[in-house]
C-alpha cells in the first residue's frame, strides 16, 4: 500500500460571530477535523484583505480557505458581500495566472453549522491533500 | 499623424498664460531622443516655443501629475489630455487627489499614439532623427543612408489599436472636433488566454512575469496609483524586492499591483507603455475588468465624476466567489 506522507497546510480565516463559533461548536461536539488546518479568527470576514490569502500562499500554505457568516447574517450587516466581490476577482485572478482553482475557497458557515464547518475543512483538506504541494505560488523569499 | 498641430497647441497655451488665466502648462518635451517624450511644466511662451513637443510619441499621460503639481502652489494650471487621458482626470477627482477648479483642461484630439518597439523591429536600433509625414514617418538612423519610410498603421501601439475612446469625458475647451466612444477588441487577448488549461496559463505567465525587474515604472506612472506610501516599498511586506530565488516570485507583485487598481484602472495603458521588459500589464488589468464587466455589470472607471467602483459595491445576489472560477470551464 502506497503511503501519502504529504500533509497539507491550510491557513482558515474565521469570522468571529459565525464560522469560529461554528469551529468551537464542531470541537465541543467532537466533530474531528484534520489538524493541518490552521484557524486564523478575523472580526469579520471583510477583515481579510486579499494580501493575507496572498501572504499565507506566500508563507507555505496549500490552501487558503475564508469562512464568514452566511449572506444577509454578517454581524456588520454587508461586511460578508464585500468579501464575496473581493474574493471573486482575486480567485478568478489566481485561475487567470494557472494556479490551481482548488487552493482558495470560501464557505458561509453559521455559528449553529458545526457539523458544517467540519464537514467543510474535511473536504477542502482531503481536496488539497490529493493536489499535493503548493508550487505555483510559493515565495523562496518567505520560507525559512 | 496627429490632425491638430502643434503651433496650435502652443498658440493656445501661450494666450492663456500671458493672459494670466493659468500659471503654467503641463505638457511634452523631448527627451534624449525624438521618440523619448517625457511629461514637463511649462512657465513661458519661450520655453514652450524652444521645447513644446506634440506629436505621435506624446503617449505619456499627464494627469497624474497634477496631483503633486496642484500642491502648494496658487493658480491654474494648463494641462493637455488626449481622450483616454481624460478617464483618468475623472477618476483622479473622484478619490478627491486634487482640485478641478486647479486645473484647466484642453482637449486635445488623438489619432493614436506609435510604438517605439515596432519601429525599431523595422529599422533596428541607432534611429537618429524621425520625421513625421501624412501617412508615414521617415526614420533616419546612424546605418542607414535613406530614411526608412513606415506608414503608422504598421507601428501603431497596442493600446491604440484597441483603442475604447476617441471621446473626451471632461475638458474646459476643446481643440478640434470631438471622437466618439468606440467599439473595441481589447478583451481579445484575455480571452484567448482564458481558454487556455490551467498549466498552459502557469507557463504563458511564468514566461512574461519572469522578466520583470522590479523597476517599479508600472507603478510610478500609473494615474490610479497616487498612494504617498506604498506597499512596495515597506520592507516587512515581503514583495518589496526583486525576487532572487525564483523570478516567478514576481507574480506577487503583479497580482498586488493589479489588484490595487481593480475597479479604478481606466485602461489607460501608460504601465505596458513604460515597461522595460514589455511585460503586457494590459492583459492583467483588463482581466479584472472583464471580470468586473460580466460579473457586477458594464463599469469604465472614469467615465464620470463620483461613481462607485465595483468593489465598494455589492448586490445581495452576488455570484459566489468558487462558482464564478467553476463556471469559466463549464
Ligand atoms: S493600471 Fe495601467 S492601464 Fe490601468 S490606470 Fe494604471 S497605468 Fe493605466
Ligand atoms: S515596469 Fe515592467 S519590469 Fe518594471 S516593475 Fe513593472 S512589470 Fe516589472
Ligand atoms: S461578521 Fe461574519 S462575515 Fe461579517
Amino acid at each position: 500500500m502506497q503511503v501519502n506522507e504529504f500533509k497539507p497546510l491550510i491557513v482558515a480565516f474565521c469570522c468571529n460571530w459565525c464560522s469560529y463559533a461554528g469551529a468551537d461548536l464542531a470541537g465541543n461536539n467532537r466533530l474531528s477535523y484534520p489538524a493541518d488546518v490552521k484557524i486564523i479568527r478575523v472580526p469579520c470576514s471583510c477583515r481579510v484583505n486579499p494580501m493575507f490569502v496572498l501572504r499565507a500562499f506566500q508563507r507555505g500554505a496549500d490552501g487558503v480557505i475564508i469562512c464568514g457568516c452566511h449572506p444577509g447574517d454578517c454581524h456588520y450587516t454587508s461586511g460578508n458581500y464585500y468579501t464575496r466581490r473581493r474574493m471573486t476577482l482575486l480567485f478568478s485572478m489566481l485561475d487567470y495566472l494557472g494556479i490551481e482553482k482548488e487552493r482558495t475557497r470560501v464557505e458561509w458557515v453559521s455559528a449553529a453549522e458545526g457539523a458544517k464547518f467540519a464537514s467543510t475543512m474535511n473536504d477542502f483538506v482531503s481536496k488539497i491533500t490529493q493536489l499535493g504541494k503548493n508550487k505555483r505560488l510559493e515565495d523562496l523569499r518567505c520560507k525559512k | 499623424m496627429q490632425k491638430i498641430s502643434r503651433d496650435k497647441l502652443i498658440k493656445k497655451a501661450s494666450n492663456l498664460l500671458n493672459s494670466g488665466i493659468v500659471r503654467c502648462v503641463l505638457g511634452w518635451k523631448r527627451g534624449e531622443f525624438d521618440y523619448d517624450i517625457t511629461p514637463n511644466v511649462f512657465t513661458t511662451e519661450k520655453e514652450l516655443i524652444d521645447d513644446f513637443v506634440w506629436n505621435d510619441f506624446c503617449g505619456a499621460n499627464l494627469s497624474k501629475y497634477l496631483v503633486s503639481k496642484t500642491q502648494g502652489v496658487d493658480g491654474k494650471i494648463l494641462v493637455f489630455l488626449k481622450p483616454c487621458d481624460t478617464y483618468s482626470f475623472n477618476q483622479l477627482l473622484t478619490e478627491h487627489r486634487f482640485d478641478r477648479e486647479r486645473a484647466y483642461v484642453i482637449a486635445v484630439p488623438c489619432e493614436g499614439m506609435a510604438d517605439i518597439n515596432k519601429i525599431k523591429q523595422i529599422t533596428n536600433e541607432g534611429i537618429s532623427s524621425i520625421e513625421f509625414n501624412e501617412d508615414t514617418l521617415s526614420i533616419s538612423t546612424l546605418y542607414n543612408e535613406e530614411p526608412i519610410k513606415i506608414a503608422y498603421d504598421r507601428v501603431l501601439s497596442e493600446r491604440c489599436l484597441n483603442c475604447k475612446s476617441k471621446k473626451h469625458v471632461v475638458y474646459d475647451e476643446l481643440l478640434g472636433d470631438d471622437g466618439e466612444i468606440l467599439e473595441s477588441n481589447r478583451f481579445d487577448e484575455v480571452e484567448k488566454i482564458e481558454k487556455m488549461s490551467s498549466e498552459e496559463r502557469f507557463e504563458f505567465w511564468q514566461g512574461e512575469l519572469s522578466r520583470c525587474i522590479r523597476c517599479n515604472a508600472c507603478r510610478d506612472v500609473c494615474p490610479a496609483c497616487t498612494c504617498e506610501k506604498c506597499v512596495f516599498d515597506n520592507p516587512e511586506s515581503g514583495v518589496e524586492n526583486k525576487a532572487s530565488a525564483n523570478s516567478f516570485e514576481e507574480k506577487l507583485f503583479h497580482i498586488i499591483r493589479a489588484y490595487h487598481v481593480a475597479g479604478r484602472c481606466t485602461d489607460c495603458g501608460e504601465c505596458s507603455r513604460v515597461c522595460p521588459q514589455n511585460i503586457p500589464l494590459h492583459l492583467l488589468n483588463r482581466k479584472f475588468i472583464k471580470d468586473i464587466n460580466e460579473f457586477y455589470g458594464e463599469f469604465q472607471a472614469g467615465e464620470k465624476i463620483g461613481m462607485r467602483s465595483p468593489l465598494i459595491d455589492y448586490t445581495t445576489d452576488d455570484i459566489e466567489p468558487n462558482e464564478a472560477v467553476n463556471r469559466r470551464d463549464s
